[in-house]
């Protein structure tokens, strides 16, 4: 029974969500080159805006195109798997970054 | 007598769940394809990592904002969102059983697809005939390195998808082609998620 109702609506998306997920996609591709290619705003500001951006963008398609949830078993199976990777990247990226950062600021 | 009780115990189970276990086949094919997104992802977080470093390490050469132009990578972007977007019709027809629908939207996402190729390799050429190719510094070879491997990603994505059109012309839906198709459509919706930090950190970020 459950698994035949979550088969219809969530977990396998319908064209609405597809098409929500598309618009809100669009908006937040067309904002942050609009920020960019019109100029006229700080630099932190375009750098932070443009970044939360792309996280948000990064949720909608996780939530609307790939049906990550919380909800079902199975989403929340490879929900968790994500948050690890998650976890995961910020300390290879940041700690890449910040390490290799000092050291060309010393090697200069 | 271990054989005796396995085999006492299996059965039943195998009888009255068979829809079941074959939902739960299909969930376990998804996970095991989530890690390896995820461990996939791992690989190109070191690029991108690799990129932040080495974005400085021009050699005299261009910078990032000489060499980019945003109107074509819109376009880029563009192309592959679209794309996402008709592989979820996709799996959206094949849900309804419409194979001939599901085959024609994956060849719509095919040519989405191969036009971002198609643009991808003729930027890459003509950087590489302006003497900016990937040996030129090392912000040039971290750039190609990452913008490389995720239009390879692509190129096999689209072999994959051709595969599959010929798959379901012989074999239609089956048990077999069905996880195929949704494990496709997750790994190109990753593709386009990658694409988003691409052009975000690299293209937006690179010509400010």
């Amino acid at each position: 029974m459950s698994t035949s109702a979550s088969h219809d609506t969530g977990s396998h998306g319908s064209v609405k969500s597809y098409t929500t997920g598309l618009i809100l996609s669009i908006a937040l591709t067309l904002i942050p080159f609009g920020m960019v290619m019109q100029g006229g705003f700080e630099k932190t500001t375009v750098v932070m805006s443009i970044s939360i951006m792309a996280v948000l963008q990064i949720l909608v398609q996780l939530i609307l195109f790939m049906h990550m949830n919380l909800k079902t078993r199975e989403g929340r199976e490879s929900g968790s798997f994500v948050f690890f990777t998650a976890l995961i990247l910020a300390l290879l990226i940041g700690g890449s970054v910040w390490i290799l950062y000092h050291l060309n600021l010393n090697l200069m | 007598m271990t054989t005796n009780t396995m085999t006492n115990h299996d059965f039943p189970i195998s009888g009255d769940h068979s829809d079941h276990e074959h939902h739960d086949a299909t969930g376990t094919k998804m996970y095991a394809f989530w890690i390896y997104l995820m461990s996939d992802l791992i690989i190109f977080g070191s690029l991108f990592a690799t990129y932040a470093v080495l974005h400085n390490g021009t050699a005299d050469g261009p910078m990032s904002g000489d060499l980019f132009e945003l109107d074509f990578v819109l376009i880029e972007t563009f192309l592959l969102l679209l794309s996402s977007f008709t592989f979820g019709m996709a799996v959206l027809a094949m849900n309804k059983d419409r194979l001939q629908q599901l085959k024609g939207w994956l060849v719509v996402t095919f040519l989405f697809g191969a036009g971002f190729v198609g643009m991808e390799i003729y930027e890459f050429h003509h950087l590489i005939i302006e003497g900016f190719g990937p040996d030129r510094s090392g912000f040039l070879s971290s750039f190609f390195a990452l913008v490389g491997t995720h239009g390879l990603h692509v190129t096999f994505g689209l072999i994959w998808m051709l595969i599959m059109v010929i798959q379901l012309s012989c074999k239609g839906l089956t048990d077999r082609t069905r996880p195929r198709i949704l494990c496709l459509s997750l790994f190109w919706h990753f593709l386009d998620i990658v694409w988003i930090c691409v052009f975000t950190f690299v293209y937006l970020m690179g010509v400010l």
